[in-house]
């Protein structure tokens, strides 16, 4: 029996465990995924649970529903990776799990330790992150009773996961305060590493502009040292502060400590890996998908979705000795809440920016392209039915992996 | 794309004037470049310099500030105090590695 080790069983891992299982004789092969956590988290909903559009029973599910019978599901922290003895610890009964090739799907998390002040006494008090169940959670019973001032949202450092999240969280918020009647006496700030919304020019102008039409402050170009808790400021490396009465972070993004201590990561524990097929450099049965890998993309769940349909189709000629023929693109493919029941759709890859126009999509489609339209809208909040019922699984999608220029405008 | 001349060579460079082929950096246009932003290069300067290029030959991407404090060993705040107001776009100018993009 040859052994196919997955570690992580959340977007990437669990749809490859899907695909894999469907395509891999299991006369042969022997599929196993390992994750220390029952439960599986609909990430793209955690922005929803501030505004209290979405609570924490719509975002969640158990793991074991995704994974389909004949895949063994081991629920364990993963202690290290061997790649030199082709062999994975895990802490559950300190055993050895053997792999012929291993998928690392060990995604990114936020790290607010990493920056002094923010995770000390005022954690989830006056600063929150939406990022995590226990942040939107806390901040959604923050925004009940909160009267107003200074929110500042704050992002970190690049890379963070899904970056146009914290965009939404703005226009939603702009949206929420007014629909509250509070909107006069709040101050929406965001305060970004960026030269501005977003790095490629044309989504940059667009999102700029809706920015300032909703009245809010952009300080960019601005890297954070440090919070101060006690006076509600942050402070730049160039000692710029911003004061603030409710701090909403994008912590540091950095991808799982095993990653790190088995010598298998970057400095940011991401998996250096091929950025066409994510085959590790070091590696030759190593792949890493998803956020884990250290592609030059965005961290998202729709360049998992794309990354792990090229890898499956790579995968089964790779295993019997075969070239990789398909090359990822990075391909990414956004919907972008902005409030008022209206959204934006951005489609993009490695070379191609987000350009306006028309995205066909069969059977619904199409959606605008980086224009608001309401359709849009419902694009997003028709995904999570997707989501759960056909992406995670590995079912077929009338979505191409690579992006197609069909319908954009140059 | 257009050229630029500096330093006695003539080189490719974006519309910024980042330069989009390293292997036509030499360390006279690093000076230049330098001096174009109003810097002298020090030491200092240079093992940062130095370390943003080994690294992106080894690695193909030109390192974030983060990158060059962690595996360059450079603190963050003296990043800034060596290369003022935005160093990531400075360090990258100099170093002859094009606009950083940022992943997104």
């Amino acid at each position: 029996m040859k052994k196919l080790l997955i570690l992580g069983a959340g977007t990437a891992g669990t749809m490859v465990a899907n695909k894999m299982h469907h395509m891999l004789d299991p006369d042969e092969w022997q599929i196993t995924i390992v994750d220390q956590h029952e439960t599986h988290y609909y990430q793209p909903g955690f922005l929803f649970i501030p505004f209290g559009i979405y609570g924490k029973n719509d975002v969640i599910k158990p793991k074991r529903n995704f994974i389909p019978a004949g895949v063994k599901m081991i629920v364990s922290e993963i202690t290290m990776i061997e790649p030199e003895k082709n062999r994975v610890r895990v802490a559950k009964d300190n055993r050895y799990l053997g792999y012929d090739f291993l998928v690392i799907a060990t995604g990114t998390h936020p790290r607010p330790a990493e920056t002094p002040g923010m995770a000390a006494g005022e954690w989830h008090k006056s600063i929150f992150d939406f990022y995590t169940i226990e942040g939107a959670t806390a901040l959604a019973r923050h925004l009940r009773g909160w009267q107003g001032g200074r929110l500042v949202l704050n992002i970190v450092d690049l890379p963070y996961k899904c970056p146009v999240a914290p965009l939404e969280f703005i226009f939603l918020a702009d949206w929420f305060f007014q629909e509250k009647g509070l909107r006069d006496r709040i101050d929406l700030t965001l305060v970004t590493p960026l030269p501005g919304a977003f790095t490629k020019p044309r989504a940059a102008k667009l999102l700029g502009n809706i920015l300032q039409d909703k009245n809010v402050n952009v300080v960019p170009d601005y890297y954070i040292e440090r919070v101060d808790p006690e006076a509600k400021k942050i402070i730049s490396y160039e000692e710029d502060e911003v004061p603030y009465d409710l701090l909403v972070t994008v912590p540091v993004n950095m991808g799982a400590e095993v990653i790190g201590k088995s010598g298998l990561g970057d400095e940011m524990n991401y998996v250096p890996v091929d950025k066409h097929n994510f085959l590790s450099k070091k590696f030759d049965n190593i792949f890493a998908l998803g956020d884990a890998a250290n592609l030059p993309t965005s961290k998202a769940g729709s360049v998992a979705h794309f990354a792990v349909e090229i890898f499956t189709e790579n995968f089964l000629r790779y295993i019997d000795g075969l070239d990789m023929l398909q090359k990822f693109d990075g391909h990414a493919n956004c919907y972008i809440e902005s409030g008022f029941g209206k959204g934006i759709l951005i489609d993009f890859n490695y070379d191609v920016e987000p350009l306006p126009g028309k995205f066909p999509l069969p059977g619904v489609g199409p959606f605008s392209l980086l224009q608001e339209s309401e359709m849009n809208h419902w694009g997003k909040m028709m995904f999570r039915w997707m989501y759960w019922n056909l992406l995670l699984k590995g079912k077929e999608l009338p979505i191409a992996a690579q992006m197609t220029m069909a319908g954009k405008w140059q | 794309m257009s050229t630029k001349e500096i330093a006695g060579a003539v080189v490719n460079v974006d519309e910024e004037g980042f330069l989009t082929d390293p292997a036509q950096w030499t360390e006279a246009i690093a000076e230049a470049m330098a001096a174009e932003l109003g810097l002298t290069l020090t030491e200092d300067h240079w093992k940062v310099v130095d370390f943003t290029r080994q690294d992106y030959q080894q690695t193909g991407e030109a390192p974030g500030l983060r990158r060059i404090t962690k595996v360059g060993g450079v603190p963050t705040k003296q990043l800034y105090k060596l290369f003022p107001k935005g160093p990531a776009k400075k360090i990258a100018r100099i170093a002859g590695l094009g606009k950083p993009t940022g992943c997104i």
